[in-house]
């Protein structure tokens, strides 16, 4: 269009802007492509080398896989004959785990009501920050807390000797439950307004409208928020390995000290030299972790594909 | 009237949830200040750890902190917001994005520990540097990246779209309009983003134990050159950080004042993740005034 008019320096200007412009946009989209493609090939490289790593202990030591999965005598360089078993470890992690969840969900999703349906003002103003502040809260602060606080406490006043799957499953569900409560808050306020209004209208109080409608409404991605709540609490390693003991046996009670795996890796992996046999058998176990925490994505991907329909 | 009762039950549990929560947490700082603030003092934030004896402070590991933390941002920030920038205007939906969009949030679920198990795969073991700076925050970038990528997303994703298309109808080119509109606006919620990742970063240590290390060496904070051992400012030379000291001292501390460095140094930490989450606040706040000439 600028061709019509006769040439300026105006015209010449904007001629030469044009081309700049073309050649800037091709920079700055290549640029930003290549930002892309660090980020792919960061994550395939996380993947390629753990897994590279991981998988010696069985191709160069001969572990059998299934034995060091299943085995309960974890005892690498004990007297006697060495022998490499995880199970204790990944009963010790699910535990956890799985626990922790037992009780950060109610709470978590308990919070998360109040604060869309209960008292958005408050749940705002207050509780909002409150949990902010909480996800702040760096993870060896909430070790050392459970170290100097709840470790006596326990020991005390349960049975044990205070550092025990308990302790562990206490201070993981403190940590897990602002997460918890963050994703599902986000789940309730999504839900539109049609379906606590249609349920008002048909007599509902608001707990029937919130046992019947909000939640089975929003039951995906409450369980999303649980999911990841649970991932958070399998891949803790420093406030878990402070007060859970670390021993090796499977816990016969819940106030028995017993291990995860991220602990193990966390204790161990500097201690021994890089290349031996039990070495290598911790970077199987950082596999674990990583397969497992790529496994909690998937479940989180199949959830929130449902949320769609 | 059945059904009323059930009603205020259930409301009477919701509150109890709130009030246990924000109990919680007043317990929680309650316990770090009053049990830390009172270790900490000119003396405890300026003199070295000590090894055996009691008295040491923190000062090495302050400074560490900061530094990996300046280090990491230099590094993650730009990687961050140019793939933000890509997710939010040139990635086209397809199979491709979403491979992307699935690297990152796999990225962002990985466990701190297995971040730092490939920083000592790569940068500790296979480059041979040891326990590096440069190590540690490479580590924490991997571990920040997806967050920053998602803040500036989200915060390009919120400009408004009339804004956007009036550029692009003035015949300016995309990036250019990406430049000078989107990312002026969403500058703010880009900084906030990223003052919380730091506070995210600093009290990070599972990822930063076996890449930036467990120990120190003796730092002359006179020797300003980063080439030099014994410059705090060489990037290849190995660096506890607060976070990790507070797990080291408790778990295979030697002192026999572990509670009260341990107690100064939690403080200091938690202080420290306080500022930059208000910092972040007060700034995306005064920015967003500033640059919209609301009230």
């Amino acid at each position: 269009m600028a061709k019509a008019t006769v040439n300026t320096s105006a015209e010449d200007r904007l001629i030469l802007t044009n081309k700049n412009r073309r050649w800037d946009e091709v920079r700055g989209r290549s640029l930003v492509t290549i930002c892309a493609i660090i980020m792919i090939a960061a994550t395939i490289s996380v993947t390629v080398f753990l897994a590279q790593k991981g998988l010696q202990s069985f191709t160069v030591n001969n572990i059998n896989p299934i034995a060091y999965l299943t085995s309960t005598n974890w005892n690498p360089v004990g007297s006697g004959e060495a022998s490499y078993g995880i199970f204790p470890f990944i009963f010790g992690s699910l535990a956890v785990t799985f626990l922790s969840a037992l009780v950060a969900a109610p709470l978590g999703i308990g919070a998360a009501i109040f604060m869309s349906e209960i008292s958005p003002r408050f749940g705002k103003k207050v509780l909002q920050p409150v949990i902010e502040l909480l996800v702040g809260i760096p993870s060896v602060v909430y070790g050392f807390i459970g170290l100097v606080v709840l470790v006596p406490l326990v020991r005390d006043n349960l049975p044990g000797i205070g550092f025990s799957l308990f302790a562990g499953v206490v201070v993981l569900t403190v940590m897990i439950l602002p997460t918890v409560t963050t994703i599902a808050t986000d789940a309730m306020r999504s839900l539109p307004d049609s379906l606590r209004q249609g349920s008002m209208a048909l007599g509902a109080t608001r707990w029937q409208t919130i046992r019947k409608v909000l939640i089975p409404a929003a039951l995906p991605s409450l369980l999303t928020a649980i999911v990841l709540g649970m991932a958070r609490a399998f891949g803790e390693a420093l406030a878990v390995q402070m007060v859970i003991g670390n021993s090796r046996d499977i816990p016969e009670t819940i106030f028995d000290t017993s291990a995860t795996l991220t602990t193990i890796v966390t204790l161990n992996i500097g201690h021994t030299t890089y290349g031996s046999i039990e070495n290598n058998t911790l970077w199987s176990m950082g596999l674990i972790l990583l397969v497992i925490s790529f496994l909690f994505i998937f479940i989180v991907r199949y959830l929130s594909g449902r949320r769609k329909v | 009237m059945n059904s009323r009762i059930t009603d205020r039950i259930a409301t009477g549990i919701f509150y109890t949830i709130a009030a246990i929560m924000v109990a919680l947490l007043l317990y929680l700082f309650y316990f770090i200040l009053s049990n830390g603030v009172p270790q900490i003092s000119w003396d405890f934030l300026t003199s070295p750890s000590s090894a055996y004896q009691a008295g040491g402070g923190i000062r090495d590991q302050l400074f560490n902190s900061f530094y990996i933390l300046f280090i990491t941002m230099i590094i993650t920030v730009p990687l961050g917001v140019c793939g933000g920038v890509y997710m939010a205007e040139y990635a086209k939906p397809g199979k491709i994005t979403n491979f992307i969009r699935t690297c990152i949030e796999m990225l962002a679920s990985l466990p701190s520990i297995v971040v730092g198990l490939f920083g000592l795969l790569i940068f500790v073991n296979i480059t041979g540097w040891g326990y590096t700076i440069i190590g540690g925050a490479l580590a924490l970038t991997i571990f920040n990246i997806p967050v920053m990528v998602r803040v500036t997303e989200d915060a390009i994703n919120s400009v408004p779209k009339e804004l956007k298309e009036a550029s692009l109808a003035l015949g300016i080119t995309r990036w250019h309009t990406i430049k000078t509109v989107l990312l002026p606006y969403a500058f703010p919620g880009i900084l906030t983003g990223a003052i919380l990742a730091s506070g995210r970063v600093f009290g990070e240590a599972a990822a930063l134990l076996y890449t930036a290390g467990l120990s120190t060496p003796t730092l002359d904070y006179g020797n300003w050159n980063p080439l030099a051992e014994n410059s705090p400012l060489n990037i290849f030379r190995p660096a506890e950080t607060l976070a990790v000291h507070i797990w080291a001292v408790n778990t295979q501390g030697l002192i026999p004042d572990i509670r009260e460095v341990a107690n100064g140094a939690a403080a200091v930490l938690v202080i420290a993740v306080l500022v930059f989450n208000i910092l972040a606040r007060w700034l995306g706040s005064v920015i967003h005034k500033k640059l919209t000439a609301s009230k």
